[in-house]
């Protein structure tokens, strides 16, 4: 009894329910006169029935604010960070059994816009806002709390090892090369087995942090990359399946044979992907790792604000698809019970949570930005006073 | 007539005067009426909200422009519906190819072939799949058709049939056929259930006159049933199509989330119901969210007209000419 | 136009094979129905446990975890839809049997009927003006609103069809004896249809618990407990799709099982309006 199934639908298989046909009506008829009596007690018991089904069912609901002694709190965002931001809140929550963080991880466009109509408390990107978004939500914060390195995972039966120069790669995502056996393919790869199966390309289909930083990337390596497809947490792609999430694009190439895809690191490794080593900007073949991540953060310049991309970085072990994920929170919270529980994790996240990072393959964030983010958070306010730590 | 006696003598002992103007009876009839009204009340509510949030939309788009344009890019705020209107007529299109001759085959069956308490019999695995949760539709599709379109119908059909452009492209299950095959399985149950309805009130003396002829059952049912019932089983037919349209779960969940117009049946593509529910959570601004409103109103637009012209057509055959019981 | 002087032995044979086709055709509508039953028992029944019933779902990579709160959500969304949803679609079915003859209440009719075939996910984006961004966050509520929504068309034409099927020389008599006529509609015509009213309570909630497209963007998810309307609900059938779109072995699994469940419970329902029917066919009988 799905959407859809028209009452008409129901009264052939529920015939019984709206009746008998006319002829045997009559019949019916004088027999519900007839044993009246019992169709009353039968209609009274099953309208108690009825009633008590009711009444349970406000009990529940009603009597079950017992538990509001916990504090709920709600945040939404990113899938990037999902996997050490769930054991981040986990952890938490042993430290301090009645806090509760709730994270619907749908994206970093979803989390920018939930944080932007409040409908949740926090918000998680990897894309930084911009100053369009920024100016929707005055007081945002960008916390960066972690990086990330988006890897080219494939599917290729056979192959196990596999490198992309950044002009291959922007053709493969624009469409330009589509089998496995392409020219440019066999120049980046002259010992692999490739045969001339079709390229399936999986990106993502939401608004997405991940997606940001890999277009970031490839719009600085090609120009027709940029001028085609643009970068952002949406863009128009020309070809490719769409997934949900990190977790939809990994699972579209770990069931598609000839399929490749951009994911997060962790997302590849838990899920036993082949990911490609890659070109940095200073031409040497990288692999994905916490160095290579590290070594991309390094150079970089952080602004006052923390929105900065690293991708592309220059430096001879750098990772060119590396990027910081952010919590975005307000400068000031309005929710004293909330707010004061958000500063405090904010605190532990950065001094002891940023040791979670590494078996989950996420570079901690370097020592020096630490410090600063530290100070940033005693910086934020629950209306208009510093927390004091706890 | 004395067992009537009881509930009424009940009632009538608990007290009340009948008369006109009776207070009572207004305010039972004004309580009614309010709750009748509430239908009405829902669908107004369903039409406005979706105007009202599809809005912000009208004002950079033109409608024309909406409907025809191809391109969906929350970026730069061009929205175009072609992709997921292409998409859902195409799945549609395919569910229906493959559930109507299924359909009328069954309804033929339970109706006329098989002996009565058999066809009763036979009504409960219909009803099953028609109890059967999208979602859980979607599980199956995705863990078990698209695997197998993927590994075995895709490369058989491309092979022998891929001079169609309907069977070009790479077989990776998820798709177009896919969507449509799991489609085609959801609507069955409401194709049968109203063709069976329809087929049922063929006036018996219009097949035993075709018997009396000398017909055979077959021919009896072509002659007889089949040209009374096709108003009704057409009617059934455009149910199921507008359950076909309006189908989210199943189809996001393996129609590859694409949007593209290809016309190759192997590849992904996008539905209305799909994008809605992929980007609805996370549409920023108020032309995003329009769009997908904009695009909630066609649907509800479709599924109404579907529904309202397959109603005319069942009811006109079940209120037709010549009906000798009641 | 059939040549009815043709060879008979070939009409005779056509007769046949027309029969068997239709018969054929029978196997093949049942091979889906028999594919997913098939797998979600096998799938599915390996997960059941009593941890997979109280338990909260795990962060990816951790053993064990269950649905315990996606239940709860789900039954407390579909007590809210019923509630909101039983009263008015009851009420809209009495009133078309009771005094719907005019234009308004073939109007009223009409709109129901077609009503009840408008795709969920619109009536989700309804329920997401009307309570989401009033009320500023996801909840329960909304959720239970959009299911309310989806259950008042057929709630409404299933009563008024078995309202109507009250024989009116009851109706009649109890005019006759005096009894007022509100007294009589409520006491005797919609109490004899009250079983068969439940009947179809049990059916619009069976579908009520498969929803899941509405629920979405109105009750979002929740990894916790949660017993507060006015809050992020997890549901069954959300938590199914969750599990079925990702890349986990593990959640696939539990995907399954939770089909199981849902299932279940969604056949129990259904069986349960049958048992009543006949049960009430019986009385009457």
């Amino acid at each position: 009894m799905t959407a859809g199934c028209n009452p008409a639908c129901e009264r052939t298989f529920h015939r019984d329910v709206t009746g008998p046909s006319p002829t045997t009506l009559k019949a019916s008829r004088v027999k519900a006169i007839q044993s009246l009596s019992a169709t009353r007690t039968l209609s009274t018991t099953h309208r108690s029935h009825t009633m008590k089904k009711l009444l349970m069912g406000l009990a529940l609901l009603a009597g079950t604010a017992a538990s509001a002694g916990d504090l709920l709190i709600n945040g939404a965002g990113a899938t990037f960070p999902a996997p050490i931001y769930q054991k981040w809140f986990s952890e938490y929550n042993k430290l301090h059994p009645d806090i509760k963080f709730n994270y619907q991880a749908i994206g970093s466009g979803g989390g920018i816009k939930q944080f932007t109509e409040a409908t949740v408390d926090f918000g998680a990107s990897d894309a930084p806002m911009k100053d369009d978004q920024i100016a929707k939500v005055p007081g945002v914060v960008h916390i960066p709390t972690v990086m990330g390195a988006v890897v080219v995972a494939y599917n290729v039966p056979g192959v196990t090892s596999l490198r992309f120069s950044p002009q291959t790669l922007a053709n493969i995502f624009l469409g330009k090369i589509t089998k496995w056996n392409d020219p440019a393919v066999v120049a980046d790869n002259p010992s692999a087995k490739l045969s001339d199966l079709a390229i399936t390309v999986a990106r993502r289909s939401d608004g997405s942090g991940t997606n940001a930083i890999f277009t970031d990337y490839l719009s600085k390596v090609s120009e027709e990359f940029k001028t085609k497809v643009g970068s952002g947490t949406s863009v128009n792609w020309p070809i490719g399946l769409g997934g949900k999430g990190n977790d939809g694009v990994t699972g579209l190439v770990k069931s598609t044979p000839g399929s490749i895809g951009y994911v997060e690191l962790v997302y590849a490794i838990q899920q036993k992907l082949p990911t490609a080593d890659l070109k940095n900007k200073d031409g040497n073949w990288v692999k994905a790792s916490i160095e290579s991540v590290s070594a991309a953060a390094a150079t970089a310049d952080i602004p006052a604000d923390y929105r900065v991309s690293i991708t592309n970085a220059p430096g001879k072990d750098a990772y060119p698809i590396s990027g910081f994920t952010w919590l975005l929170v307000h400068k000031d919270n309005k929710d004293a019970a909330k707010g004061t529980a958000i500063i405090n994790f904010l605190k532990w996240a950065i001094a002891d949570g940023e040791k979670l990072a590494a078996p989950l393959d996420y570079a901690p964030l370097p020592a020096s930005v630490q410090q600063r983010v530290l100070k940033t958070i005693g910086e934020l306010t629950v209306n208009g006073t510093k927390v004091s730590a706890k | 007539m004395a067992d009537a006696a009881p509930a009424v003598l009940d009632a009538h002992a608990e007290g009340g005067h009948r008369g006109p103007g009776n207070l009572g009876d207004r305010v039972f009839n004004g309580v009614l009426w309010t709750l009748g009204i509430m239908v009405l009340v829902v669908a107004g509510l369903i039409v406005l909200n979706l105007a009202l949030v599809a809005r912000p939309l009208a004002k950079e788009h033109s409608i024309w422009g909406f409907i025809t344009s191809t391109e969906w890019n929350p970026i730069e705020e061009h929205y175009g519906a072609l992709p997921f209107l292409y998409g859902t007529l195409v799945t549609s299109a395919v569910s229906i190819v493959l559930a109507v001759p299924i359909a009328i085959g069954l309804g033929l069956f339970i109706t006329q072939f098989a002996p009565p308490k058999l066809g009763r019999v036979l009504t409960i695995p219909v009803e099953l799949l028609a109890a059967i949760p999208s979602v859980v539709y979607g599980l199956w599709g995705l863990f078990v058709v698209v695997p197998w379109l993927r590994s075995a119908i895709e490369p058989w059909l491309g092979k022998y049939f891929g001079w169609v452009p309907l069977f070009t492209g790479p077989p990776i299950g998820l798709g177009y056929l896919a969507s449509g095959l799991i489609l085609a399985v959801m609507i069955l149950p409401t194709i049968v259930a109203v063709s069976v309805e329809v087929m049922k009130t063929t006036p018996e003396a219009n097949r035993e006159a075709a018997l009396a002829l000398g017909a055979t059952k077959w021919e009896s049912v072509m002659m007889a049933v089949i040209p009374y019932s096709r108003a009704g089983i057409l009617g059934a037919v455009l149910l199921g199509l507008g359950r076909a349209l309006g189908e989210t779960m199943a189809v996001t969940m393996v129609i590859g989330n694409a949007p593209q117009i290809s016309a190759s049946l192997f590849a992904p593509g996008y539905s209305l119901p799909a994008v809605i529910a992929n980007e609805f959570a996370e549409a920023v601004s108020s032309v995003h969210i329009g769009a997908l409103a904009g695009l909630g109103l066609i649907l509800f637009a479709t599924t109404f007209i579907l529904n309202a012209a397959a109603r005319v057509l069942v009811t006109a055959v079940q209120k037709g000419p010549g009906r000798i019981s009641g | 136009m059939m040549n009815l002087h043709s060879s008979f032995l070939y009409r005779k044979m056509v007769d046949r094979g027309m029969a068997v086709v239709c018969a054929l055709l029978f196997l093949v509508a049942f091979i889906p129905l028999l594919s997913v039953l098939w797998l979600v028992i096998t799938k599915g029944a390996a997960g059941l446990s009593w941890d997979f019933f109280t338990q909260l779902p795990k962060p990816v990579g951790e053993e064990g975890g269950g649905i315990g709160n996606a239940l709860i959500g789900t039954l407390a969304m579909v007590a809210i839809a019923c509630v909101l949803g039983l009263p008015l679609g009851v009420g809209a079915g009495v009133y078309l049997a009771e005094k719907g003859d005019g234009t308004i209440g073939n109007t009223i009719r009409f709109m129901a009927e077609v009503l009840s075939g408008v795709p969920s996910i619109v009536i989700g984006i309804v329920a997401y003006a009307l309570v989401v961004k009033p009320m500023g966050h996801f909840s329960a509520l909304a959720g239970g609103v959009a299911l309310a929504i989806l259950m008042i068309p057929t709630l409404a034409r299933a009563t008024e069809e078995l309202v109507r099927l009250v024989p009116g020389s009851l109706r009649e008599a109890s005019l006759a004896l005096g009894v007022p006529n509100w007294k009589t509609s409520m006491r005797v015509v919609i109490r004899t249809a009250m079983s068969g009213i439940v009947t179809a309570c049990l059916l619009a909630v069976a579908r009520a618990a498969g929803e899941t497209a509405p629920l979405i963007f109105t009750a979002l998810n929740n990894q916790y407990w949660n017993f507060d309307p006015r809050a992020p609900t997890a549901s069954l059938t959300v938590q199914i799709y969750n599990y079925a779109i990702s890349p986990y072995d593990d959640w696939h699994t539990k995907a399954w099982t939770a089909s199981l469940v849902l299932l279940l419970v969604v056949g129990m329902l259904n069986v349960a309006s049958r048992v009543m029917t006949r049960s009430r066919l019986k009385g009457a009988r």
